[in-house]
C-alpha cells in the first residue's frame, strides 16, 4: 500500500512513527496520550500496544466486511476473513505512518477504525467487481438523455434532459465525460475506476466535481435551476 | 434491491452547489464529524462543507456510514470536542 502524497489517506502527516523517544503531543488527553506514547518505535510496551491496535483495526474491517456482505451476499467465510485480516493489516502500517498527523479531534479509537474502515471499503468493492471489465467508452456520453428519459416526462423534464446532454457534449473534456458517466451512470465505484485508471481517489473525483459545476453553470445560463432538490 | 430513480441519477449527474470539501478533506475529518454526529452535537456547522461532498462521492459517503455504524454499534461515548 502506498502512503504518501498519493496514498488515499490525504494529507495527513506521514512522517512514520518517528524516532525511539515516547513522546506525544502534550494536547492529547490521557487516553489519546498513551495510545500514542506506547506505539512510538522503542516505546515501552510498544509490542503489546502494536498488538492491541491490531487488534482494534481487525474488529472494525470484520465489521465492514461482514455489513457489506449481509447488504450483498458476496464472499465465502474464507474470503470475508482474509478481506478482513489484508485490511487490518494494511491499516496498521497506514495508521503507524500518520500517528503524528493524530490531533486528537476525536478519540484515538475513533480516528484508528477510519483507516480500517476505509481499507477494507475499497477491498470489498474491488473484490466486487475483480474480473469484470470497466468499459470507458468515449462515446457513451450520447445516450445519456435516453437513460434519463422516462415515458411520463413532461416537457419541462424533456427539456433538461437535452440540456444535460448538450452540456456534456459542449462543456466537457472526453476524460471528464468517461469519468462522469462510469461513475455516475455506469455505478462504477470510484476507488475501482482509480485502481484501473491508475490514479487515486481524490484525483478523480476532483474531475467528477469540476465536471458537474460546468454542467450546473451551462444549464444556469439557460434559467434551468439546479441543485435546488 | 431497487435501482436508483431518474432523480438520484440527475442529482448525481449534476452534484450539488456550494462549498464542500475535497476526499482527502472528507477523510481528515470524518472521525471528528461523526463523533459529533453522534453526539447531536451540530456535525455540519464545524464541519461546512462534510455533508455536500458525502451526497456527491459515494465512497465517501460509504466511509462515514460505516464509522457512523460501528460507532453506534459499539456504543463508544461520542466526544464532547466541540472544536477539533
Amino acid at each position: 500500500m502506498v502512503v504518501g502524497t498519493q496514498s488515499r489517506y490525504g494529507r495527513e502527516s506521514a512522517s512514520g512513527p518517528g524516532p525511539a523517544v515516547a513522546v506525544a503531543p502534550p494536547h492529547l488527553d490521557g487516553e489519546a496520550r498513551r495510545w500514542v506514547q506506547r506505539l512510538r518505535a522503542g516505546a515501552d510496551g510498544h509490542e503489546e500496544a502494536v498488538r492491541e491496535l491490531h487488534a482494534l483495526l481487525l474488529k472494525a474491517a470484520r465489521f465492514e466486511v461482514g455489513r457489506q456482505h449481509a447488504r450483498r451476499p458476496q464472499f465465502s467465510p474464507a474470503e470475508r476473513d482474509d478481506l478482513a485480516q489484508q485490511s487490518a493489516d494494511d491499516a496498521l502500517v497506514a495508521v503507524l505512518a500518520k500517528l503524528d498527523g493524530f490531533r486528537g479531534a476525536s478519540r484515538f479509537e475513533t480516528w484508528a477504525y477510519k483507516f480500517a474502515l476505509l481499507e477494507a471499503g475499497v477491498a470489498v468493492r474491488r473484490h466486487a467487481w475483480r474480473g469484470r471489465e470497466v468499459q470507458l467508452d468515449p462515446e457513451a456520453w450520447g445516450e445519456v438523455a435516453a437513460r434519463l428519459q422516462g415515458p411520463d416526462d413532461d416537457a419541462q423534464m424533456r427539456e433538461l434532459i437535452a440540456a444535460v446532454q448538450h452540456a456534456i457534449g459542449a462543456e466537457l473534456s472526453p476524460r471528464q465525460r468517461e469519468v462522469l458517466v462510469a461513475i455516475t451512470l455506469e455505478d462504477v465505484p470510484i476507488d475501482v475506476l482509480a485502481e484501473r485508471l491508475e490514479t487515486t481517489r481524490g484525483a478523480l473525483y476532483k474531475s467528477l466535481h469540476d465536471a458537474r459545476a460546468k454542467l450546473r453553470g451551462a444549464l444556469a445560463l439557460q434559467g434551468f435551476e439546479v441543485g435546488a432538490r | 434491491m431497487s435501482g436508483p430513480t431518474r432523480e438520484d441519477r440527475l442529482e448525481r449527474l449534476l452534484g450539488s452547489p456550494g462549498p464542500e470539501l475535497t476526499c482527502e478533506e472528507c477523510f481528515e475529518q470524518l472521525d471528528r464529524y461523526v463523533e459529533l454526529e453522534l453526539a447531536d452535537a451540530q456535525a455540519d456547522e464545524h464541519v461546512p462543507g462534510m455533508r455536500a461532498h458525502l451526497r456527491g462521492c459515494p465512497a465517501c459517503a460509504e466511509d462515514h456510514e460505516a464509522l457512523h455504524a460501528l460507532l453506534a454499534a459499539t456504543d463508544a461515548p461520542a466526544a464532547e470536542r466541540p472544536e477539533g
